[in-house]
C-alpha cells in the first residue's frame, strides 16, 4: 500500500493527464462523428463515398496502429508540430489519433440512431420546405442523439480506456506510471495493479450511471 | 439503407446545382489528398525503392508473415480461450446460488472495466514478483486478451440466454432434465447463436487488441511492420498502409461473416 500512497501525487497527475485525453479526444470524436454522420446521409455521392471509405478504415485499423501513424505519419513525416514543447506536440498528436479512431465509433452509433426516427419526421419537416441541412439539423439529429445516448456512453468509457495506448506516441498517462512502479516498487506489484484498476474503475463507473440515467430522462417518447 | 427520406428528389435546378457541389467537394477532396501526398512526397514516401520492397518475398517471409501468425496466433488463442472464460463465467453469473453468481458478476465487471494495456503491463512486468517466473510477451497479451474480452463475451453470452422466451426453460425442466442439462443442451446454444453477429464483433475487437502486443515487444504484425521493414528501408508510410490494409480485409471479411449471421 505504501508505494500507492509515496506517489499519490505523481498517480494523479497521471490520472489528470488520462482525463485531460479523454475530455478533448470525446469533444472532437463528438463533432467530427456528427459531421461524418452528416456526410453519410448527404444528397452528394462523394461525400457519402468519402465519409463512408474513412470510417470503415478507422473502425477497422488497430488503434496502436492509428496512433503510431499519428505520431510516425503526421507528426515526424507530415511535420505537423502542435507546439514547441515535445510533450506538448505529443498530447495534441494522441488527441488526433484518438479522435480520428473513435469519431467513426460516433459516427456508426449516431447513424443508427438516425433510423430509430420516424420516417414521418422527416417527411413532416420535407412538406414544411425544410432542406437537407435544416431537416437534418433541426429535426432527425437531435431526435437521433437522443436515441442513441447510451451506446455514446459506452463509447465513452471505451476511450477512457483506450488512452492507455497514448503512450506510443510519447503521453506519459496512467499506464505508464503504472509501469515505471512495478519497477520501482515490485514487493507490491499486485496493490499498484490493483490501485490503478480502481482509478479506471472510479473514471468510468459515474460514466456509465450518468449516461444510463441521461439515456432514460432524454429518450424520445413515442 | 437509403436516407433519401432526408431531401427530396432534386429536381432539374436541383440536379444541376448538385453537380456543382459535387464537382466541389471532389476537389476539396482531392486537394486536401492531393496536400497529404504532397507532404509524404517531400519525405520522399512515394518513392519506388520505399515500396517496392512490400513486393519481395523475403521482406514478406520475414516480417510480414510471421508478424501475421504473430498476430493470428494471439488472436486465435486469445478468441478459444476468451470464449471458454466468457462461457462458464455466462454460466456463473445466471446461478441460482448467490455465492457464485456475485463473485462472478465482481470479476466480469472489474475485467470489464480495466483497460486492456493495463492487464498486459500487470502480467508482463508483474508476473515475476507475483508467482516467480517471467512470462512470455505471447502469454502476457494472451492473458489480458482472454480477462477482458471474455468478460465482455460473458456479458454477450448472458444477454442471449436472457433474451429466450421463458417457455424454452420450462420446456426443457418438463421434459425432466436437469438444471445441467437444460443450460448446457437449450439455452446455451440457443443463447450463442442469438448472439453470433455480436460475438463475431467482439472477435474483431480481439484481432485488433492485439496490436497491443508491440508495447511488450511481442513480434505482431503492427510491430514486424512499422519496427521493423520500416526500420530497413525507412519506409514509415508505405509500411503502416500496408499493414492497416491487411487488417482492414481481414475485418472486413469478418464483419462481412457477422451480418451474413445475422441474416440467417
Amino acid at each position: 500500500m505504501e508505494a500507492l500512497l509515496i506517489e499519490g501525487d505523481t498517480i494523479l497527475a497521471a490520472f489528470w493527464m488520462t482525463i485531460r485525453l479523454t475530455a478533448v479526444s470525446a469533444l472532437g470524436s463528438l463533432v467530427l462523428g456528427t459531421l461524418l454522420t452528416a456526410m453519410r446521409v448527404a444528397p452528394l455521392a462523394a461525400l457519402r463515398a468519402a465519409a463512408g471509405t474513412y470510417v470503415s478504415v478507422a473502425r477497422n485499423t488497430p488503434l496502436t496502429l492509428v496512433l503510431l501513424f499519428t505520431g510516425l505519419g503526421v507528426g515526424a513525416n507530415l511535420g505537423v508540430e502542435l507546439s514547441d514543447d515535445i510533450a506538448t506536440n505529443n498530447f495534441w498528436l494522441a488527441c488526433i489519433g484518438l479522435t480520428a479512431y473513435t469519431s467513426a465509433f460516433v459516427c456508426e452509433a449516431l447513424r443508427s440512431g438516425l433510423n430509430t426516427v420516424p420516417v414521418g419526421q422527416a417527411e413532416a419537416a420535407r412538406s414544411l420546405g425544410l432542406g437537407f441541412v435544416k431537416t437534418l439539423r433541426l429535426i432527425t439529429l437531435p431526435q437521433a442523439f437522443r436515441a442513441v445516448v447510451a451506446p455514446l456512453g459506452s463509447i465513452l468509457i471505451a476511450l477512457t480506456k483506450n488512452t492507455t495506448i497514448a503512450l506510443v506516441v510519447g503521453v506519459s498517462e496512467a499506464s505508464v506510471r503504472m509501469r515505471e512502479m512495478i519497477e520501482t516498487y515490485g514487493d507490491q506489484v499486485i496493490q499498484i495493479f490493483l490501485g490503478f484498476a480502481a482509478g479506471f474503475v472510479l473514471l468510468c463507473l459515474p460514466m456509465g450511471l450518468l449516461f444510463g440515467w441521461l439515456s432514460r430522462r432524454m429518450a424520445v417518447a413515442r | 439503407m437509403s436516407y433519401a427520406n432526408l431531401y427530396e428528389p432534386p429536381g432539374p435546378r436541383g440536379v444541376r446545382r448538385n453537380r456543382v457541389l459535387a464537382g466541389a467537394v471532389t476537389l476539396v477532396l482531392l486537394a486536401i489528398a492531393y496536400v497529404v501526398y504532397v507532404r509524404f512526397d517531400e519525405k520522399d514516401q512515394w518513392a519506388a525503392d520505399k515500396w517496392l520492397p512490400l513486393l519481395r518475398g523475403d521482406v514478406w517471409a520475414t516480417f510480414i508473415l510471421p508478424g501475421l501468425a504473430g498476430t493470428l496466433g494471439a488472436a486465435v488463442a486469445g478468441v478459444l480461450l476468451a470464449g471458454l472464460f466468457g462461457l462458464v463465467f455466462a454460466v456463473a453469473r445466471m446461478s441460482e446460488h448467490a455465492w457464485i453468481r456475485v463473485p462472478a458478476a465482481a470479476v466480469v465487471e472489474f475485467f470489464r472495466s480495466v483497460p486492456l494495456l493495463l492487464l498486459i503491463f500487470f502480467a508482463f512486468f508483474g508476473s515475476y514478483m507475483v508467482i516467480g517466473v517471467n512470462i512470455s510477451a505471447f502469454a502476457a497479451v494472451v492473458f489480458g486478451l482472454t480477462l477482458y474480452n471474455g468478460s465482455v463475451i460473458a456479458e454477450i453470452v448472458r444477454a442471449g440466454v436472457l433474451s429466450l422466451p421463458k417457455g424454452q426453460r420450462e420446456a426443457a425442466y418438463a421434459v425432466g432434465m436437469r438444471k445441467s442439462q437444460v443450460m448446457r443442451l437449450v439455452l446455451l446454444p440457443q443463447g450463442v447463436r442469438v448472439m453470433l453477429p455480436a460475438l463475431v464483433s467482439q472477435f474483431i475487437v480481439l484481432l485488433k487488441d492485439s496490436a497491443l502486443g508491440l508495447i511488450v515487444g511481442y513480434d505482431e504484425l503492427v510491430d514486424r511492420g512499422l519496427n521493423g521493414i520500416a526500420a530497413n528501408f525507412s519506409n514509415v508510410i508505405p509500411a503502416a498502409i500496408l499493414i492497416a490494409a491487411i487488417f482492414i480485409a481481414i475485418n472486413t471479411s469478418l464483419d462481412r461473416l457477422a451480418h451474413r449471421l445475422g441474416a440467417a
